[in-house]
């Protein structure tokens, strides 16, 4: 009590006869107007385009700004339409219904893979002694300083020497581990109480039966964050299938469907198509993310621990 | 003890037997990760600094490339006489600089002053803001390049909010090519104090350092890689905000508290508080986000695979372009290169850190 009034009193010493809340209320109304315009900011350009592809080619031209079908010089109005859809799936440019599939196929197989062999190795080094821990140790922490672009020809490189360039090997293995997962893993199989697995011990259960049994189920939410941050790398990554696919365009990501749309299409962009494909891209990750919103966010301070 | 006593000997009579399952369960455990990591990252490091040293194109079998011993990292600084590679390596340095130089800080602070407010007691529909601010970090960069591509056409919605708002203030505003114009935004605006090219003295336009003029290195980033640096900073700012806000939750409630008891204002409260609490979040927010920079690549691919006139090229992309234009050993010198910088910018910062720790 006495502390606000201490606050409040320079205020009232320079002179401000306001009513008590008016301080309050200026300071809601700038917050509100702040968030406000940046969380427009942040949306409108996927209303946009959202709103866009359900419209007809020139009518994106024409109207861009306009979130619902727009009017011809002529008068009569543009209607909705599945269009831009209609020619993504159907173009002869690329096989965009097999690129759905790829991306589906890859990021999944990836996810479960990646799940599997990084919650083996977490729990590797956070509870069983063997020689040569310290040193797996280090190789994994060595590979969080390198920079993904580095890896770019690298990666070619050994993919070339393993006869895997434009195979789905090239997509899959590559990502079954990754170093950040690993440390996740590790630290939440610490948080764990010791006497779980002694007990489990006593009764004689071996390693694999006590992870698997007892130690997985255990793990159900961290494994959760772990795969949603596997789909969402495998699922939006770039750079891993471009260098990965030389000739083989029936193995195309998402991703690289669209950027090789772009590509060939030149500064005759096809609008209503790339819309509609950048919106079927999008989809399957902004379901994910509303239904596990929570581990987004949380994963974020994950990302915090990580310095 | 009867029951301990059995159990203390059953684990003595398979101590041998015991420890050799547990290392034999250690290696099975740890071996399918780690064979991906040393195969996929180890190995290829490896063999592409090796390859660094040779003039390998990228198709033939790498045993076949030859030897060419520092030759390409001569060429990367112009060491051998030549200037080709040396330029277009000192462009995209320019270019990366300027990118880098104009997204970090800016992100760093807007993502500080939104954790700030979305961080307020009083706020509601935090959850909203959140998802808000999160979700352009969540969706791929090919689709953000592509929508940003699309807003930033010549006749799409960015040139339209502008004209509009110019039309509701009274002013003329004349379209943008955003994604076509290789005029850098520091030359545009000593433009309108009348500085030009013709203007500038002769020491600017006529003196050349690293195959560029002085004019060049400081005519700053071109418009078209200022839209792509406006669609880093739309990206990233959400992640770096909730970054910035998961610390200031860290910071507990009773420093504030005690500091208020003692009579310290708001404003000695975040200066003394807040502000050392969160430095370790600001430095680390200001690698990643340096890191991230130096890597910059999907979104010039989309966007404008290095045009116009070279100003979007940037490390990454020389270091792509090489890869396919069959000088696979020449991208793999670039490629160290760039490691070494983003590893030497990592320390500096490491050792920031670790003096304000100190502190």
């Amino acid at each position: 009590m006495s502390t606000s009034a201490v606050a409040h009193q320079p205020l009232s010493a320079r002179g401000f006869a306001l009513p008590p809340n008016t301080g309050k209320v200026v300071r809601a109304v700038v917050t509100y107007s702040i968030l406000i315009l940046f969380a427009l900011a942040m949306i409108m350009p996927f209303v946009f385009a959202v709103a866009n592809s359900f419209k007809e080619l020139p009518d994106i031209a024409a109207n861009p700004m306009r979130l619902t079908p727009g009017v011809r010089a002529d008068g009569t109005p543009y209607s909705w339409t599945l269009q831009g859809y209609e020619r993504a799936l159907n173009t002869q440019q690329i096989n965009f219904p097999r690129a759905i599939f790829n991306s589906f196929f890859i990021a999944i197989t990836v996810t479960i893979m990646r799940v599997l062999f990084n919650s083996l190795a977490g729990y590797a080094l956070a509870r069983i002694r063997f020689p040569g821990r310290g040193f797996a140790f280090a190789a994994l922490v060595g590979t969080l300083m390198v920079p993904g672009i580095v890896l770019l020809i690298p990666r070619y490189l050994i993919l070339n020497q393993l006869g895997w360039i434009d195979t789905y090997w090239a997509l899959l293995v590559p990502y079954f581990a990754d170093a950040f997962g690993i440390f996740l893993m590790k630290q939440f199989f610490e948080s764990i109480p010791r006497e779980i697995e002694e007990a489990a011990e006593i009764d004689g259960a071996s390693r694999f039966r006590m992870f698997f049994v007892i130690i997985l189920p255990m793990a159900i939410p961290a494994l959760t964050a772990m795969a949603i941050f596997a789909f969402q790398g495998t699922w939006n990554d770039f750079q891993g299938p471009l260098i990965a696919l030389n000739l083989n365009r029936d193995l195309y990501t998402l991703p690289l469907a669209l950027a090789f749309l772009r590509g060939v299409t030149g500064d005759a962009v096809q609008w209503d198509l790339m819309l509609a494909g950048s919106v079927i891209t999008t989809l399957p990750m902004a379901v994910i993310f509303f239904i596990f919103q929570r581990f987004f966010i949380e994963g974020v301070s994950y990302t915090g621990v990580k310095g | 003890m009867a029951v301990a006593a059995p159990s203390i000997g059953k684990r003595g009579g398979f101590q041998l037997s015991a420890k050799g399952q547990e290392r034999a369960a250690g290696f099975t455990f740890i071996l399918p990760a780690l064979i991906i990591v040393v195969v996929f990252i180890f190995l290829p490091l490896f063999s592409a600094f090796l390859i660094s040293f040779t003039n390998w194109n990228g198709l033939q079998p790498p045993f076949e490339a030859q030897g060419v011993g520092l030759r390409n990292y001569e060429r990367i600084f112009g060491l051998d006489g030549t200037t080709v590679v040396r330029d277009e390596f000192f462009v995209a340095i320019k270019n990366t600089f300027y990118y880098t130089l104009g997204v970090v800080p800016t992100q760093t602070a807007l993502a500080l002053v939104l954790a700030f407010i979305v961080n307020q007691q009083f706020l509601r529909f935090r959850g909203f803001f959140r998802v808000a601010f999160y979700f352009p970090s969540i969706t791929s960069s090919i689709v953000i390049a592509t929508i940003f591509l699309w807003l930033f056409n010549r006749n799409g919605v960015i040139n339209g909010v502008i004209g509009g708002v110019a039309n509701f203030l009274g002013l003329q505003y004349s379209p943008v090519t955003w994604i076509n114009d290789a005029n850098g935004i520091i030359h545009n605006f000593l433009r309108l104090f009348g500085v030009t090219i013709r203007t500038a003295p002769a020491w600017m336009t006529e003196t050349t350092i690293l195959g560029q003029t002085i004019w060049q290195w400081i005519s700053g980033p071109s418009v078209t890689m200022l839209a792509i640096m406006l669609l880093a900073i739309w990206t990233t700012t959400g992640t770096m905000m909730l970054i910035f806000l998961a610390a200031l939750q860290d910071i507990p409630r009773q420093l504030y508290e005690a500091a208020s008891v003692d009579g310290a204002t708001r404003w000695q409260q975040f200066r003394l508080i807040t502000v050392p609490m969160l430095r370790p979040t600001t430095f680390f927010v200001l690698t990643i986000g340096l890191i991230g920079c130096f890597q910059v690549f999907d979104q010039i691919y989309v966007i404008s695979q290095g045009n116009p006139a070279g100003t979007t090229k940037t490390i990454a992309w020389i270091v792509f372009r090489n890869l396919r234009d069959s000088q696979a050993g020449l991208g793999a010198a670039l490629a160290f290169v760039l490691f070494v910088i983003i590893a030497v910018f990592t320390v500096i910062q490491r050792r920031l850190v670790g003096k304000t720790v100190q502190q």
